[in-house]
């Protein structure tokens, strides 16, 4: 089946999930984020690759931090930027999804950015937009977070260097995470040799083994002697009902506490990609102690989103 | 008119044929196979060499989507497409709006497929009224309206008292309750087999174990009522088994299963393709090959074509947000075909899981080409192979999975009553 995502020739069209990227392709988004790392810390933060080009960051679902990193890097690539909150304007009005993107490519878009909480949403619009236009996904239900993916192996990438000898924990609700898919497959995808998804088993999907990761239930176990512990955010509405039973028992159970951190590799990292649920699933003094790596996280996932809009602009 | 369809190859499961043959038929009734009646002069000829004969098909589920959807679907435009797959016979879903569950709406779309008279329209009433699962519906009035059996659609009774009650009643007066087996809460959002994919995907699955429980509660039922049952399109491998064992110990339970469910799996949705967006969804390659073999050892008994026409915008949207369903009356054929070269079925036990059967499910004196019978006819070319296009679809919902496929069986000929309705 043809990969959607990539041109005839084998370049990137879109980047609408991990899954099925080669691995060069992977290295060269992060390559070049690695080149962008600096720009941040220049007197002028911008360079012209994405002049004259207008990226549209389309949110259907609200995200504060996504669309503000996705501007912060298109206005640092030196494009036009516009910003267009969806759920609270056209759709509500009840515009189709197709009419709005209509719209933006009427109006001469270049790079759609796209968030929406129906899995495949962006895969829908990269098959509906002609072939000038890139579309990047930035969180489509529970399918895939690729940014994200992205971001979190550049960071695993700069604390261990060497990939082909790495044990990573990811840990919490797999189920609904865009993040954790993606995380797997950029993981399994640069040849990481273990990953290991660590949570009840209302919170995984069924056949997750197939994904490539290996399966624990109990925190110790799944956390010894890991080299990067990724939490991943519970939402607060999952918390009650049939999923969990409440914030306290979760703590108790996958919160990582430095007790149970102590059981992975003494030079571990930990890593979170926000926003945190501080003492549900993870401990201020591990979030906020001396392996915690989740602030640089941040600042990475700037230099990532700049990598993908240059290369999608270089490839169109 | 007389006429008369001379040297095809006619199949009738029920009356052990499957030779070469000429059909005489003459006051819309099947006057004679093989040997001319006495002083018969054909109006007509039909020359089916290299064509096959055999009853018109019947298919178990077909949503025409009138009243109440004709944005969707009219019922002259889905009748004409029943006729271009070869099916003379047709059970609808009580799933319009409003709901068929009032003798008049019944008696209307009786009355306006009659006026076609294009395919014989069986509806199905629905069990409780508004399918809402809470109050049982006048079966008698319905039955007498020209209801064949009751069903509820894809919409679950909740209250497990209210199906006990609704089995039992319709037990009374030996009437079959059609169901699908789906527990409701376990399903719910759900959009695709809760399975490998949907994990891939993070699409909303829907468990097994969904239909297996949904399945175990109507057979207890049905064993404690002695109501006549019939499953609608199962889709899971061990539902095959609980049916087998039903059936071994005697309840009188029959099941069929879509079309689509013989060649599809959960791995073609691919990048999320909502023409694969179907109801029960796309299960497993291990669900598939049991549901081939239970059709081919005859635990399942028929094929249905699942026709559900839905219109493009309802699919133009991202695959959990689109509605569920594709167009089928016209692929009943091939696609049954399909599956019987593939799994070495003969010809006859194919055509039987789409006349016989089903008609006897149905409870209807169709599926057959006795002398003396409605001469319903299907006569299909079984070498011909054609594309499924959009443009090449009669029917309004131009939605399929298997759009793009050659597929082999085009039918030439349909006769309903007699007469010719479709000719291609």
């Amino acid at each position: 089946m043809h990969n959607p995502q990539l041109s005839d020739d084998g370049k990137l069209k879109h980047l609408l999930s991990i899954e099925g990227l080669p691995r060069n392709i992977l290295n060269q988004i992060l390559d070049t984020a690695e080149s962008f790392v600096g720009v941040a810390e220049r007197e002028v933060k911008k360079v012209p690759l994405l002049r004259g080009k207008t990226v549209c960051n389309i949110f259907f679902e609200n995200s504060t931090r996504t669309r503000t990193t996705f501007e912060i890097a298109a206005k640092r690539l030196s494009a036009d930027v516009i910003n267009l909150n969806v759920n609270t304007s056209s759709q509500s009005k009840g515009e189709t999804i197709l009419d709005t993107i209509d719209n933006l490519i009427a109006m001469h878009a270049d790079m759609f950015v796209v968030r929406h909480a129906q899995s495949g949403a962006a895969h829908f619009i990269a098959r509906h937009v002609g072939p000038h236009i890139n579309v990047i996904n930035a969180g489509d239900g529970r399918h895939a977070h690729p940014t994200q993916g992205l971001l979190d192996v550049f960071t695993v990438r700069h604390y261990k260097p060497d990939m082909h000898n790495l044990r990573v924990a990811i840990v919490g609700d797999v189920l609904h995470s865009r993040v954790a898919r993606s995380e797997i497959h950029a993981l399994t995808t640069l040849g990481v040799p273990e990953v290991r998804v660590i949570a009840p088993k209302t919170l995984l999907p069924q056949h997750v083994e197939k994904l490539g990761v290996h399966v624990y239930h109990d925190m110790r176990e799944g956390l010894k002697d890991v080299d990067v512990v990724m939490m991943l955010r519970l939402q607060n509405e999952r918390m009650n009902g049939a999923l969990l039973p409440s914030a306290q028992e979760y703590f108790k159970c996958y919160g990582l506490t430095q007790e149970k951190l102590d059981y992975a590799k003494p030079d571990a990292i930990v890593m979170h990609p926000g926003p945190m649920n501080r003492g549900v699933e993870i401990d201020s003094a591990v979030a906020d102690g001396n392996q915690s790596v989740i602030l640089p996280q941040v600042t990475y996932g700037i230099a990532v989103r700049m990598a993908v809009m240059s290369i999608l602009a270089g490839n169109s | 008119m007389n006429i008369l369809i001379k040297n095809g190859h006619v199949i009738d499961p029920k009356n052990g044929l499957d030779a070469k043959h000429d059909i005489y038929i003459a006051n819309h009734k099947i006057a004679s196979v093989g040997k001319a009646p006495d002083s018969f002069i054909a109006d007509q000829t039909i020359d089916a060499t290299g064509l096959v004969v055999c009853p018109g098909l019947v298919d178990l589920s077909a949503r025409l989507r009138e009243p109440g959807f004709e944005y969707k679907a009219t019922l002259e435009s889905e009748l004409q497409a029943a006729v271009a797959g070869g099916i003379t016979s047709l059970a609808c879903p009580p799933d319009t709006d409003p709901v068929l569950d009032e003798p008049g709406l019944v008696e209307m779309l009786k009355h306006r497929a009659k006026q076609l008279n294009l395919t014989n329209v069986y509806p199905l009433g629905a069990l409780t009224s508004q399918l809402a699962g809470k109050q049982i519906t006048e079966m008698c009035e319905l039955a007498e309206a020209g209801c064949v059996g009751f069903s509820q659609a894809d919409t679950a009774i909740i209250d497990t008292q209210v199906l006990w009650r609704a089995m039992q009643y319709a037990a009374t007066f030996g009437f079959t309750v059609w169901l699908r087996a789906e527990e409701p809460f376990m399903a719910k959002d759900g959009v695709a087999h809760d399975g490998e994919i949907a994990a891939r995907l993070g699409l909303k699955g829907i468990p097994a174990a969904a239909e297996t429980l949904a399945l175990a509660a109507i057979l207890s039922i049905a064993k404690e009522t002695g109501a006549k049952v019939h499953i609608c399109r199962l889709s899971c491998g061990e539902s095959i088994a609980m049916v087998r064992e039903a059936k071994k110990q005697g309840l009188q339970v029959t099941c069929d299963v879509s079309a689509n469910h013989l060649h599809l799996t959960e791995h073609d949705i691919g990048f999320f393709d909502a023409y694969f967006h179907l109801k029960p969804p796309l299960r497993s390659q291990r669900d598939k090959d049991a549901l081939i073999a239970g059709l081919k050892d005859g635990t399942i008994d028929a094929t249905c074509s699942d026709h559900t026409p839905v219109d493009d915008d309802a699919k133009l949207v991202p695959f959990g947000e689109s509605e569920a369903g594709a167009t089928g009356l016209e692929l009943l054929l091939p696609l049954t075909l399909k599956w019987a070269t593939e799994n070495k079925v003969k010809l006859v036990d194919a055509i039987t899981r789409i006349t016989l059967a089903p008609a006897s499910i149905l409870g209807i004196d169709s599926g057959h080409l006795s002398v003396n019978a409605n001469a319903d006819i299907c006569i299909f070319d079984p070498e011909q192979y054609w594309k499924i296009e959009s443009k090449a679809l009669l029917s309004q919902g131009k939605n399929s999975p298997f759009l793009g496929l050659e597929l082999a069986g085009k039918v030439r000929y349909t006769l309903l009553n007699g007469q010719v309705v479709y000719q291609n």
